[in-house]
């Protein structure tokens, strides 16, 4: 059996002898008898090395695929070495949210580094030290929007389909309004959002480049929403910010995304980084930990935590948001992973990740039977239409060690190409599919 | 503790200035003040917006807490002191200066205090 | 210390990628950010020191004793993470079709199995990511299944006056009233004022057992069935579960719905505020309203099931799924007598500290306590002007990260201590003897403790001035 419990068992006896007690069932004498457990249904303990096999024995039943094009709401992008040592320093790894910031300004400080690195990347003024993941952050900034009067949501369906549920899921708990504008070649048909504002509507949602990797019409989108009196909230991917036209630029209130690309593995979905960035005038809306920074007695730069009346802990069911632990460690390795990348690092990924898209859409279509659904501008993503059943298509690709793009029906498939996707391994997808398409 | 004869009191700790029979200034005592601590922030009511007698129509932070400010007569708002949003440090500094914002309209007002029972209120608590 | 951007320097980088191999393609100017982003230009050396620095300024549980209540900072073992960074963990896509994710769900089947079994629930979500998460999604399923049961009207949650913040927070986040019931002498449920709570209206009741006075409410089977005979459910705050895991289960008490906190009770590391997990698990009446994307074991391998009227997702995917590869791992080690030794140590060392030092300083409670004690220094700030956040601040100097301050709210001048299990008697012994010092210099020299703290990288902060004049971000210099 294994234990972290470092007093030895003497030791035990002679604590257990102070405090006037016998034996360790007597420190619980206040939970009913019957109520005790007697034994548990687990397996024995077990010693260092046999749960590492066990580990490695779930480990080895996934598959490792090495060529991936497959993205949808998590992408498959380079980590530098050095993330990977900074996050695993104990002092991080094993800190608690940092409280007393007196001791704490390590934690600190890089959360405002982070803050900074969210803000210039999102063009806006504040961000927070990140929520769950992008679809939860989603879901927060429609609760920042909503008031007394403005209480619905006009959300695009172009949007990655789980931040959709996650959206719907937070709304119905709110029993506020979800309206879906529909699309139109694979972007949010502006006549219909003008035809759905009305005054009740407190914002409307987008994704940019949206789950298609297309380009949406912002600014059009964030013209009428404003007219109409709407918030607008730009969902975005961080590494295509380091490219494309800012919510700030462009005028949205409310800046939200995922920021597993940062830094962070796919690992089967989680842990990853929601980020969230607004303007000055809605930072107090903003839900979760904000550091700001200050000076100590001496006159010493210093940082904390602040603008805490907002939160739950003070406000309690005055509260806009529960939020408390999020993923700090994930927001750290963000910024470590931007400060390695830098400020030239971030826009040849993102401009790497454009170009081998446009390079591997450009090979695809040129096979027969497969062809471009939308027209326009993408990013690193994009759908065709394939010959023979997508599933079909997948298997045949997995069989030759490739993960190809999502399936999002029997004909359609959404493509994705980052800087980890060699020529040599885009060449061997499309000779690939030019054999299996046969 | 301050408390100016010519303002009426709640007993939440508001002081009311009536500037005609139907409209009047509202804020927060020296002694509420003192209680909240170093005041950080108010959410100010918006104008046109409706108050209650007896609700709450605005919040106060502090670091650490944060404290409702009822109202003492019924009406609309029609002015708000926008001066606290950047300094909310009024409100320590000079409670009966840095009013929050003036009623129009007043079809309710709650039971008020003058100086002196409110004086002897206080040192009940 | 700088920021990354105040060391930054034109023209430095480090070399990461390759040249690019295929044609550059460009955005076109209409969609193209205006100037970029104003990111560090770094050499490594630069980045590598810039954190081994901060590293510095952090204390964390492999720093020094962190008796911070409510919050259980228990050691965070190394195989853990070894673990958690194979690849065949950490570089699997979300989306990959499901036989090729068979290791994935057959961990997190068996996670939820384990986890039943020492809840006594009958099934269990990883999706949420933090506690308070979970919080919503439990609240979540509460809702949904009174409104499947047509239960119209049933729109109030229960919560003791000593509970976290996030319980009132999460129940307003569903739409539902906050009746707050008043808590008896040792924090616990007062039975009378929750009869006279309950209703057709309740639709449950939140609770933390043992409560957040490290009291364990022994009215608990009484407290369920009042909110049962009434209509409502019953939820489990799993914040403080240390104190009982594998000893007592929620799911006995009469609990329908339960939040764990893997990064308390099953030793996964805090991370300076996250990432943690917050596995929601409950009796089979809520099975039917549990999130999308349930991993399920079948004849043939495993799977993901959608329940029949799942209430939808409250997060991208299944969870922060290392942090459950961290968790299993823990249980596998400690199993099925480890489980329940932790606890009981957890309680074991509470009671010993706590004993050290209650002929000086009072508790809120008398008796034995569980995982966690409340120190009430009320009296202690009357006497010498010395509050808690000065003996906090005192613990500082001493390498100590202090207890919870100011919680729970219903004491005053609270401090509330947490040891847990992997702490040595040697430890608590040291730590008694710190608090006893700041004891007698709280009478013999206060004005030293109001200083304190005076070794730390920075001294006490000016938090009134952050809050007026919030400065979120770094300003760079005009030009």
């Amino acid at each position: 059996m294994g234990s972290y419990i470092p007093s030895s068992a003497a030791e035990r006896s002679q604590m257990l002898g102070a405090i006037g007690l016998e034996s360790m069932r007597d420190l619980y004498q206040a939970v009913p008898e019957q109520m005790l457990v007697s034994s548990l249904d687990l397996p024995e303990g077990a010693s260092e090395l046999e749960v590492i096999r066990l580990m490695q024995a779930y480990a080895g039943e996934n598959r490792v695929f090495d060529s991936i094009f497959r993205g949808a709401g998590a992408y498959h992008h380079y980590i530098p070495s050095i993330v990977k040592s900074v996050i695993a320093k104990e002092d991080f790894l094993t800190a608690y949210t940092p409280y007393q910031a007196e001791i704490s300004q390590g934690i600190l400080q890089s959360i405002f580094e982070y803050q900074t690195m969210i803000a210039e990347l999102t063009g806006m003024d504040a961000s927070n030290a990140s929520v769950y993941d992008g679809a939860s952050a989603a879901a927060e900034a429609l609760t920042m929007c909503r008031d007394k009067k403005r209480t619905s949501a006009l959300v695009a369906s172009t949007i990655q389909p789980m931040v959709m549920s996650t959206i719907q899921t937070y709304s119905d708990g709110a029993d506020a309004e979800v309206i879906r504008v529909p699309e139109l070649d694979g972007r949010m048909d502006i006549e219909a959002l003008k035809s759905l504002l009305h005054d009740g509507v407190a914002s409307v949602y987008f994704q940019q480049p949206n789950y298609y990797g297309l380009f949406e019409d912002a600014q059009a989108i964030i013209e009428i929403a404003h007219q109409a009196g709407a918030k607008v909230i730009m969902g975005v991917n961080p590494i295509a910010l380091a490219l494309m036209a800012t919510p700030g630029e462009l005028g949205a209130d409310i800046a939200v995304g995922e920021g597993q690309p940062l830094g962070l593995p796919l690992a089967f979905g989680g842990p990853y980084l929601g980020f969230m960035a607004t303007r000055m005038a809605m930072v107090r809306r903003l839900p979760g930990r904000i550091v700001g920074e200050t000076v100590d007695v001496d006159g010493k730069r210093a940082f904390v935590l602040t603008l805490q009346a907002r939160e739950q802990h003070i406000r309690r069911e005055k509260a806009q948001s529960n939020i408390c632990s999020n993923q700090a460690l994930c927001a750290m390795a963000a910024s470590v992973y931007a400060a390695a990348m830098g400020r030239d690092g971030l826009i040849e990924v993102a401009n790497q990740c454009h170009s081998k898209a446009v390079y591997l859409n450009q090979a695809i279509c040129a096979l027969p039977g497969f062809e471009v659904v939308h027209e326009g501008e993408f990013f690193h993503e994009f759908v065709t239409r394939c010959p023979i059943d997508a599933q079909l298509l997948m298997q045949k690709l997995e069989q030759r060690g490739i993960l190809g793009g999502l399936p999002l029906d029997d004909g359609n498939i959404l493509w994705c190409a980052t800087e980890m996707n060699t020529k040599a391994q885009m060449d061997q997808l499309v000779d690939a599919l030019k054999e299996v398409a046969r | 503790m301050n408390i100016p004869a010519n303002l009426k009191y709640s007993k939440s700790h508001e002081w009311v200035e009536f500037l005609t029979d139907t409209c009047a200034r509202v804020g927060i005592t020296d002694f509420a003040q003192s209680q909240m601590g170093d005041i950080v922030y108010i959410n100010l009511p918006l104008e046109g917006a409706d108050v209650v007698c007896g609700e709450s129509f605005t919040d106060i932070e502090s670091v650490k807490a944060v404290s409702d400010v009822f109202s003492p007569v019924s009406g609309c708002v029609s002015n708000v002191n926008g001066a606290l949003d950047d300094a909310p440090e009024q409100m320590n500094q000079s409670p009966y200066e840095a009013w929050i914002c003036e009623v129009q309209g007043i079809s309710a007002t709650e039971e008020l205090m003058d100086a002196a029972a409110y004086q002897a209120f206080i040192e009940e608590q | 210390m700088k920021l990354l951007y105040e060391i930054s320097a034109e023209g430095r980088a480090l070399s990461l990628l390759p040249k690019l191999d295929v044609p550059r393609a460009e955005l076109p100017e209409n969609l193209r950010r205006t100037s970029p982003a104003r990111l560090p230009q770094l050499s490594e050396i630069d980045l590598s020191r810039h954190y081994t620095a901060l590293s510095k300024r952090t204390h964390g549980v492999n720093d020094g004793f962190y008796p911070l209540g409510s919050c259980t900072m228990k050691y965070n073992a190394r195989v853990n993470e070894e673990a958690a960074a194979l690849p065949g963990f950490s570089r699997v896509h979300p989306l990959q079709p499901v036989h090729t994710v068979q290791g994935s769900l057959r961990l997190l089947t068996d996670a939820e199995t384990m986890l039943c079994e020492i809840t006594g629930m009958d099934r269990m979500s990883f999706q949420p990511a933090a506690g308070a998460h979970g919080e919503l999604l439990g609240l979540l399923l509460i809702k949904a299944y009174h409104k499947h049961h047509g239960n119209v009207g049933r729109n109030k949650i229960i919560v003791p006056d000593s509970a976290h913040g996030t319980n009132p927070a999460s129940a307003a986040m569903v739409g539902y009233q906050v009746i707050s019931v008043p808590s008896n002498a040792e924090g616990g449920v007062d039975l009378d004022a929750l009869r006279a709570a309950v209703g057709e209206d309740t639709a449950g009741l939140m609770l933390t057992n043992p409560n957040t006075l490290g009291v364990f409410d022994k009215n608990i089977l009484e407290i369920t069935q009042i909110v049962h005979e009434a209509g409502g459910l019953n939820y489990y705050d799993g914040a403080n579960l240390n104190a009982i895991m594998g000893v007592a289960r929620p799911g006995d008490m009469g609990f329908d719905v339960v939040h764990l906190n893997l990064h308390k009770t099953f030793g996964t590391p805090h991370g300076g505020g996250g990432p943690g997990a917050g596995p929601v698990g409950v009796k089979d009446c809520l099975v039917p309203f549990l999130p999308a994307h349930q991993p399920i074991k079948l004849d043939d391998g495993y799977a993901f099931e959608d329940a029949a009227h799942t209430i939808g997702t409250v997060k991208s995917f299944y969870g922060n799924f290392l942090v459950v590869v961290r968790a299993l791992c823990y249980i596998l080690t400690l199993g099925r007598e480890g489980i329940p030794e932790a606890a009981e140590n957890a309680v074991l060392n509470s009671n010993y500290m706590m004993h050290l030092i209650k002929d000086i300083y009072p508790m809120a409670t008398d008796g034995i306590c569980m995982h966690e004690f409340v120190m009430a220094l009320e009296p202690l700030k009357k006497q010498t002007g010395v509050s808690a956040m000065d003996i906090a601040k005192g613990l500082l100097d001493r390498g100590i990260h202090p207890p919870t301050m100011y919680f729970p709210l219903i004491v005053h001048e609270a401090l509330m201590v947490e040891p847990t299990e992997t702490e040595s008697k040697s430890t608590l012994e040291q730590a008694a003897d710190v608090l006893r010092e700041l004891h007698k210099l709280a009478h013999d020299d206060p004005e030293s403790l109001h200083q304190a703290p005076i070794h730390t990288p920075v001294r006490r902060l000016d938090e009134v001035g952050a809050a007026r004049n919030p400065r979120l971000r770094y300003a760079f210099p005009e030009g």
